[in-house]
């Protein structure tokens, strides 16, 4: 078995007859960021809730630092920030911060939510309600959501989608913070220039499949959409 | 340790939020009310006639006033994606599923244990004679309802017409606990008290609440991840 982060191995999904996910195999060694790029219906969101155990795989094996997503000591190291925030409105930014810390076993919950409340710029609202927050203060705090536990594995699906400048730049520092740590990151995104500055490897989806599985080159880096171009996606 | 603790989170953040919104709870209630209200005008019984039909109205009044509330149990997780968030936490299906059962559970016998005083005085009824015994009965009766609900409110959660669905899929299969329920809350209504043939009734939703459970906890991890 490989000591790979994260192991994909002949993946397939099926809705119906319909194959999402064709034979999708890579691996993201520890400490390496994969950006998983590919046009809207291509597949990477299907992946990447595979990936964190939402759903499984309908033929092929994913294995996390070793083990199945679904394992328990697997989600705890796991990070995922997805579409939706994962944060329930009735509650406030601490209750809500305090719920995950407590799902996660983390030993003082409410200390651990007041820390990234601070450090998400959100404390001073801490008690207020989250359907009463901005866009941006919301994904801020989904954001504190998603690190709160100190993963060492972050799924990330469009994470700068729809970011304000600050959400984004928390974001980022969070990211490149965590992957100097050692941490292994794979996010899909359509925001290839964000994107590329921090990823070290690239998976390219089309229909499906793997087109293209290799490190970031500085063509890429210099041109966002020459991979696409290369694939004949233009 | 840490499974127990998990049911326990789940049970306060359902509750804390519901307490919070009201919504499931003031629908539910006001259902159970109304339709209590409009039986009385309707059948104006006598004594005897109430003791006869009490088990069966309080009973069908409690089922569908409680499906108001069960209907929300996963649909509370819908808004923003918030299953996702319990799923990818690391605690069991099984946790999540008896945490939201237990939340559903105090909900329900809640609006149960407001409306039959209700009853009481809308029918003239006595219905304390036998109050322990019959608070038995409505905890054995709710937990199968809670049990039943809650996990066909996961099933049917990502279901666009689920407000029809979830009736549909579980007064069926509820048909046994309801029919033990009704068969012994009339005779304890009337002051009889729990012996004799009524126990075959609590039998009957001790063992539909052991089955149940039992085949929530084993399935709730394939119902929401597959």
């Amino acid at each position: 078995m490989s000591d790979a982060a994260v192991n994909c191995a002949g993946v397939w999904k099926f809705y119906g007859d319909y194959p999402a996910l064709r034979n999708i195999s890579f691996e993201v060694p520890a400490g390496r960021c994969l950006a998983l790029i590919g046009r809207n219906g291509a597949g990477k969101t299907t992946l990447l809730r595979i990936l964190a155990g939402f759903s499984r795989p309908g033929k092929g094996d994913i294995r996390i630092l070793g083990n199945s997503p679904r394992e328990t000591a697997t989600r705890h190291r796991i990070g995922f920030l997805g579409h939706g925030i994962s944060i329930y409105d009735e509650l406030s930014a601490l209750e809500n911060l305090r719920l995950y810390a407590r799902l996660y076993n983390l030993a003082q919950p409410e200390k651990s939510a007041m820390e990234w409340l601070e450090r998400t710029g959100l404390v001073h609202v801490k008690d207020s309600l989250v359907r009463e927050f901005s866009r941006g203060m919301r994904q801020r705090l989904a954001v504190a959501r998603a690190f709160l536990h100190g993963p060492t594995v972050m799924l990330l699906d469009e994470p700068f989608t729809a970011l304000d400048d600050r959400a984004i730049a928390l974001l980022q520092s969070l990211l490149a913070d965590a992957l100097s740590r050692g941490s292994t990151i794979v996010m899909s995104t359509h925001q290839l220039r964000e994107a590329l500055e921090l990823a070290t490897d690239v998976v390219l989806i089309q229909r499906g499949t793997v087109a293209h599985h290799g490190p970031r080159t500085p063509e890429m880096l210099a041109d966002a959409g020459w991979l696409y171009r290369q694939y004949g996606e233009a | 340790m840490d499974f127990a603790r998990h049911v326990g989170v789940i049970f306060g953040k359902d509750l804390h939020a519901e307490l919070r919104s009201k919504e499931a709870i003031n629908a539910s209630l006001s259902f159970a009310l109304v339709i209590l209200l409009l039986f009385s005008f309707a059948f104006d019984p006598t004594a005897d006639e109430t003791r006869d039909i009490a088990g069966g109205l309080l009973w069908i009044v409690f089922a569908f006033a409680g499906t108001l509330i069960l209907n929300r149990s996963f649909v509370r997780e819908l808004p923003n994606d918030c299953l996702d968030g319990l799923i990818a936490a690391p605690i069991s299906s099984a946790a999540l599923f008896l945490g939201k059962a237990l939340a559903n559970f105090v909900l329900v016998l809640a609006v149960e244990l407001i409306s039959l005083p209700i009853f009481g005085i809308f029918y003239n009824v006595r219905w304390t004679q036998q109050w322990w015994s019959l608070l038995l009965v409505m905890v054995l009766a709710t937990w199968a309802l809670t049990v039943i609900g809650t996990i066909f409110s996961a099933l049917t959660v990502n279901l666009r017409i689920r407000e029809l669905m979830l009736p549909i899929l579980v007064y069926p299969i509820m048909i046994p606990a309801l029919l033990g329920a009704m068969e012994v809350t009339g005779p304890l209504i009337a002051g009889k008290p729990l012996e004799g043939d009524l126990l075959m009734g609590l039998r009957l939703l001790v063992g539909f609440d052991i089955i149940f459970t039992a085949l929530s906890v084993w399935l709730v991890e394939t119902i929401l991840v597959g």
